[in-house]
């Protein structure tokens, strides 16, 4: 099959980038979004031209590094997938694609369609953890947790902080993220000593990034490679507002 | 330089050991451990474990990694598991049993006193995961679930769905990130390790390359650590992450770490089958699925028919036939040399042929839908969304890749190179393992290493050497820099009319043809010879697109591509040294009479270990002999 593409390309962070169309005209069904980009650049350095650079590792969908948008969704159409596993059968001959970075304050693109995600990296360090150092740890079975428990929690662990979320969000938001971490660790016994201050530290950090704030709009969960579930939003808002309420000033504390 | 190897295992009761050899170290002043910098590399499971747990102690910790998150490590994608000897299931195991099943599937070629360590530790590991709140699969009571996993006989497999990795790596991110707030971690992501600094015969620092702005930095440490992952990418095409790379411990090794084994190499015999020249990775399916699949081809050869129309006595699930006792749950290493044989008789299935079924239909009927989805519902959504065929509807096919890598940096029992001060742990050493490694020990070494070995052998070494005092300008520092320097300005000078790609694709076809699944002297000696011709070619003929002082994907590939050229040179060399079959080392003139491995215990019961002599010299190999005193070396046999 033949494909068009057009592709974001910037230099850097300080260039102001613009979009560039290049032919495909022997697309493999079966190579994934990835692939095409690769034999696509593969023609570009013979020709002496730079390469597109995307983010990429595992190609299996779970190194959370790969991600763009195709025809402005995030990840492509296929749902719960990451570009990296979206074989090109999922499009029709002749089709125009266009490939854009992840577009949010939060996320400066650092070339062509990478993005810096180290946002998210310091939403997890102001709080996304249980702090047990190594060694201090009671016998596994010692705490059961229900299955059920484990279950939801593991739902929301899954998370590969890709960040499509924020990008398919109109604030930007990283309300999917943010939440997903605080219900994974906040529904299992273990998480519990620390519940209120994870979700206040954890969000106190997601303001000063400059994500935008949620609306409750679901496109984030609409795109989620791993069907995290709008519900986590929820349990993150209901931790939030019991911190606050808890960690008020004393009324006769003179402050 | 001669290197000695000196493994310093303690004298004494195996079970003994490793208590007495931590009462024995030296410990490091609490007040003391923030004045001493720690660099680790790597921050996957070993690396990420390493370096919260070396800061939760106080030593000053600074944490390379060439993605954009230490997150994002390969470890992630592991799929399977994570054993134990908890023995939960009450069905026998013991801290011995895995301890012995380990010792026997690495083929009587791993150290003993290391792996009786690994089955110590392994419950420490779990309990430590759950404490951090690692979602691990739980028994409607609450307890934690266990499976049997390749090729064990007991249930001591602790998972969380399909995603066993990402858990484990996660809980150890988040024990990093938390010491990245605390202070005592600074993150370097997009960094890559490019050299080894070894001033006065000891590891003293790095030089990285700032993959962002290309700027080439010094780092200076007391101690060194390296948890940078395995080699399967020299391959090409395997089930590693595109930037799965040997360069940092193949540059240790041009400093004088020795590399042991090279040439033990896992196949893994679960992957999705190879479908054309596009192809950048293969992508593994979980062994858990040949718990209920049943693994067969047709009995004629050419058979095109689908499998439906292929009547139940016109197949041959040739496993179970061949070892009714393991069955389709027989080790790696004999379940990929079994799919190769049945392939290479013209009795392989799919377009190229080269792919075996992997069967659900009895365990659908006896278990129903229902059992199936649950237990693997995430892996046959992933099969379906590469191939576009339906698991649950016809069988899967699959064909042996290149997994895991055995062979690594030697190191003692302490984890420490033959540098002073160079630590290898995880994947990137070669201990534990032997000449094949089981299912779900992977995460179990490194874990153990990071959380539980490294932080007392490191801070021992800590308090022993006397360390002077350095700083980046010293003159082994600017001349690694300049050395750096050098090899990236000529890479983007050749402009030759060759993509970095296309010579990685020509060395891994020609390292998976003749030092693969199996091998003989005549092919790897061809082997050698091709990949120097090859090699000189890169260096002429290479094009490396963009400029040195940016993100430059085409420079960060071609310097890891021109490290698997010599690495792969030196797993032929290895693999031609040794005139035995073991493990995942198949070489076809030593073969049992049945075809299966014909260990030789009495010439190669050693571990080869690899000493750079210079560009133009051969490397000098030397020998750590192995010793059994526990588990007696026997032919394995899975019948």
């Amino acid at each position: 099959m033949r494909l068009t593409l057009h592709v974001w390309r910037q230099k850097n962070a300080a260039d102001k980038g613009r979009m560039v169309s290049y032919q495909a005209p022997d697309v493999n069904p079966d190579m994934s979004m990835l692939e095409l980009l690769d034999v696509l650049n593969e023609g570009l350095i013979l020709n002496g031209e730079e390469p597109i650079a995307f983010e990429h590792d595992c190609r299996e969908g779970i190194c959370g590094s790969c991600g763009f948008m195709i025809n402005g969704i995030a990840h492509g159409p296929l749902p719960a997938t990451t570009v990296c596993q979206l074989t090109m059968r999922h499009f029709s001959d002749g089709e125009h694609l266009y490939l854009e970075p992840w577009r949010a304050k939060a996320f400066p693109v650092i070339k062509d369609l990478v993005v810096d995600r180290g946002a998210f990296d310091r939403i997890i360090a102001a709080g996304g953890y249980i702090g047990v150092p190594a060694g201090s740890a009671p016998d596994g079975n010692a705490i059961p947790i229900p299955k059920e428990h484990a279950d939801r929690a593991m739902d929301a662990a899954a998370c590969i902080g890709c960040g499509a979320c924020v990008a398919a969000c109109p604030n930007a938001a990283a309300a999917l993220f943010t939440a997903a971490k605080i219900s994974h660790l906040g529904l299992l016994p273990q998480g519990q000593p620390e519940r209120h201050e994870r979700a206040l530290h954890m969000i106190a950090r997601y303001n000063l990034e400059g994500f935008g704030g949620c609306t409750n709009i679901g496109e984030c969960e609409a795109v989620c490679p791993k069907e995290i579930r709008l519900e986590v939003i929820g349990r993150m808002n209901c931790d939030y507002i019991a911190a606050s309420w808890r960690r008020r000033p004393a009324s006769n504390s003179g402050e | 330089m001669s290197v000695k190897l000196d493994s310093r295992v303690p004298h004494g009761p195996i079970e003994k050991l490793w208590d007495q050899a931590r009462f024995e170290m030296k410990l490091v002043n609490p007040a003391n451990k923030r004045k001493h910098t720690i660099i680790v590399v790597g921050s996957g499971l070993a690396g990420g474990s390493g370096a919260a747990t070396l800061a939760e102690l106080g030593y000053n910790v600074q944490c390379f990694c060439f993605q954009d998150s230490p997150r994002r490590a390969h470890s992630i994608a592991a799929q399977g598991g994570i054993n134990a000897a908890k023995n939960y299931q009450n069905d026998g195991d013991s801290v011995f049993r895995l301890f012995y099943d380990t010792v026997k599937g690495g083929d009587f070629r791993s150290r003993e006193a290391n792996v009786y360590r690994l089955a110590q530790i392994s419950v420490n590991i779990i309990d430590q995961c759950v404490a951090q709140g690692v979602p691990f699969a739980r028994e409607y009571g609450g307890t934690l679930a266990n499976r049997s996993f390749g090729g064990a006989q007991v249930s001591r497999t602790f998972y969380a769905r399909g995603q066993t990795g990402q858990q484990l790596l996660l809980g150890a991110y988040q024990a990093l990130e938390r010491q990245v707030h605390a202070g005592r971690v600074t993150m370097y992501p997009r960094t890559e390790m490019l050299d080894l600094v070894v001033i006065d015969g000891r590891a003293r620092g790095i030089v990285t390359r700032d993959l962002v702005t290309g700027n080439i930095e010094s780092h200076v440490a007391d101690a060194v650590v390296l948890g940078t992952g395995g080699y399967g990418n020299v391959y090409y095409l395997s089930t590693n992450a595109k930037g799965s790379n040997c360069t940092a411990i193949w540059r240790s090794y041009k400093k004088g770490a020795a590399f042991a084994n090279p040439c033990f190499t896992q196949i893994h015999p679960t992957c999705i089958p190879v479908s054309g020249d596009y192809q950048s990775k293969l992508t593994l399916m979980s062994e858990s699925l040949r718990n209920d699949g049943r693994i067969w081809v047709p009995k004629k050869k050419d058979d095109k028919r689908p499998p439906a129309q292929i009547p139940e006595d016109q197949r041959d699930y040739y496993l179970e036939r061949r070892y009714p006792s393991f069955g389709n749950l027989v080790p790696r290493d004999v379940a990929s040399r079994n799919a190769k044989a049945v392939c290479d008789e013209g009795r392989g299935v799919g377009e190229t042929c080269l792919g075996v079924y992997l069967d659900f239909a009895d365990a659908i009927d006896r278990l129903g839908m229902h059992v199936i989805r649950e237990r693997y519902g995430n892996l046959f959504d992933m099969y379906q969304r590469i191939t576009d065929e339906d698991p649950y509807q016809v069988p899967m096919r699959i064909y042996p890749a290149i997994h895991y890598t055995m062979g690594g940096l030697w190191v003692d029992y302490n984890l420490m190179s033959t540098i002073p001060g160079l630590f290898v742990i995880g994947e990137a050493n070669f201990s534990d393992h032997g000449a094949n490694r089981l299912g779900a020990s992977a995460l179990m070494q490194g874990l153990s290493d990071g959380y539980f070995i490294l932080p007392y052998t490191l801070g021992d070494y800590i308090a022993n050497a006397k360390l002077e005092k350095v700083d980046a300008g010293h003159r082994e520092f600017t001349r690694a820099e300049a050395c750096v320097r050098e090899m990236t300005k000529h890479l983007l000078s050749i402009k030759g009319k060759r993509t970095v790609d296309s010579f990685h694709r020509e060395l891994g076809r020609i390292v998976w043809d003749y030092c693969g699944m199996s091998r003989n002297a005549q092919g790897l000696e061809h082997a050698i010879e091709e990949i120097g011709t090859l090699r000189e070619e890169y260096w002429r003929n290479v094009n490396v697109a963009g400029s040195a002082d940016d993100l430059n994907q085409s420079l960060e590939k071609a310097g890891r591509v021109a490290d698997f050229f010599e690495l792969a040179e030196l797993m032929c060399l290895d693999a031609l040294d040794r005139n035995e079959s073991c493990g995942g080392h198949f070489r076809e003139e030593y073969q049992t009479p049945d075809g299966e491995a014909q260990r030789d215990d009495e010439h190669f019961s050693y571990v080869g270990a690899w000493e750079f002599q210079g560009e133009a010299a051969a490397p000098a190999l030397h020998k750590e002999p192995l010793t059994f005193e526990y588990v007696h070396p026997s032919q394995r046999s899975y019948k």
